[in-house]
């Protein structure tokens, strides 16, 4: 068909011709002066490793804190567990010496 | 010596703006020569390169390095001239206007090696370019990519992320509208 023929000739002609790559003078330059109002990007996966790795001092800190608590309070709690143990032999002791009918 | 474009990457995203700027100046020539297939003025052509590189600095961050960074920005350009043409589809209706003598000389010496030949070439490039702008923004995204830059269907559909089928169907229904598009403007004895 002599339409397509025509068509397949001016996109030849397209084809072989390469639109200009000239680059108005210091394009980049306005480039960059737009870019100054942005924020800035923020990669979130490194941001999120970023606070990670700060947060690590401080949780530490806070779990030796809580070690050193719990090591100071335990001791003057012994005795109590010390009957709630007792009173639990007891109890399993009379479930085993309890006569069968 | 250049910097490779991954350690100026890495800097931007850790705060140095300016080293974004390399980037710019390297691929600038690249991305205005594809803005210009999409847009004939050339105060759209800056704008929308303009666009494109500011989407490009505030997009840094989602580039994982996994192709080159060419083609990243690349791929961002043709959206951003994409999205270009919807949003002036309407100012560019198709108007059918008696052919220019040049343009008619053309269609008169086709078939001869005319493209040695400035007004012919110009003629040539003007119908072209009349007969893309009465397309749509889809049919001559497609025309562009496939028939003019010759780009592989897989890679058409990666850009634009359609189908590899709607790709061919739009490419096929492109060259039928430009069809349609030709016979009304060019002389019946030419066709």
């Amino acid at each position: 068909m002599k339409l397509d023929k025509i068509i397949d000739q001016l996109l030849n002609t397209a084809r072989r011709e390469e639109p200009s790559d000239k680059v108005p003078y210091a394009f980049e330059k306005r480039i960059m002066a737009h870019i100054a109002d942005l924020p800035a990007p923020v990669d979130a996966w490194a941001s999120w490793a970023r606070m990670l790795c700060r947060a690590v001092v401080p949780c530490a800190a806070a779990a030796a804190l809580a070690v050193v608590a719990w090591l100071s309070v335990s001791p003057a709690q012994q005795p109590e567990t010390a009957a709630l143990d007792s009173e639990l032999e007891e109890i399993v002791a009379m479930a085993i010496e309890m006569p069968v009918e | 010596m250049d910097v490779p474009d991954q350690e100026l990457i890495a800097a931007v995203l850790e705060g140095d703006a300016s080293s974004f700027e390399p980037l710019v100046a390297k691929y600038q020539p690249r991305v205005f020569a594809t803005a210009r297939r999409y847009a004939r003025r050339e105060d759209e052509v800056e704008d929308i390169v303009q666009e494109i590189f500011i989407k490009a600095y505030q997009k840094l961050s989602t580039f994982r390095g996994e192709a080159p960074f060419e083609h990243w920005l690349m791929r961002m350009a043709v959206r951003t001239c994409y999205d270009f043409l919807r949003k002036h589809q309407r100012n560019r209706e198709f108007t059918v206007t008696e052919m220019t003598e040049d343009e008619t000389d053309w269609l008169e010496n086709r078939g001869e090696d005319t493209t040695d030949r400035d007004t012919d070439r110009d003629a040539a490039k003007a119908l072209v370019n009349r007969l893309l702008e009465g397309l749509s923004p889809d049919f001559r995204l497609v025309i562009i990519l496939l028939e003019i830059e010759e780009k592989p269907v897989k890679e058409i559909a990666e850009i634009t992320g359609w189908s590899v089928s709607k790709v061919k169907v739009t490419a096929h229904r492109a060259r039928e509208k430009m069809r349609n598009l030709l016979a009304k403007v060019a002389p019946e004895k030419y066709l």
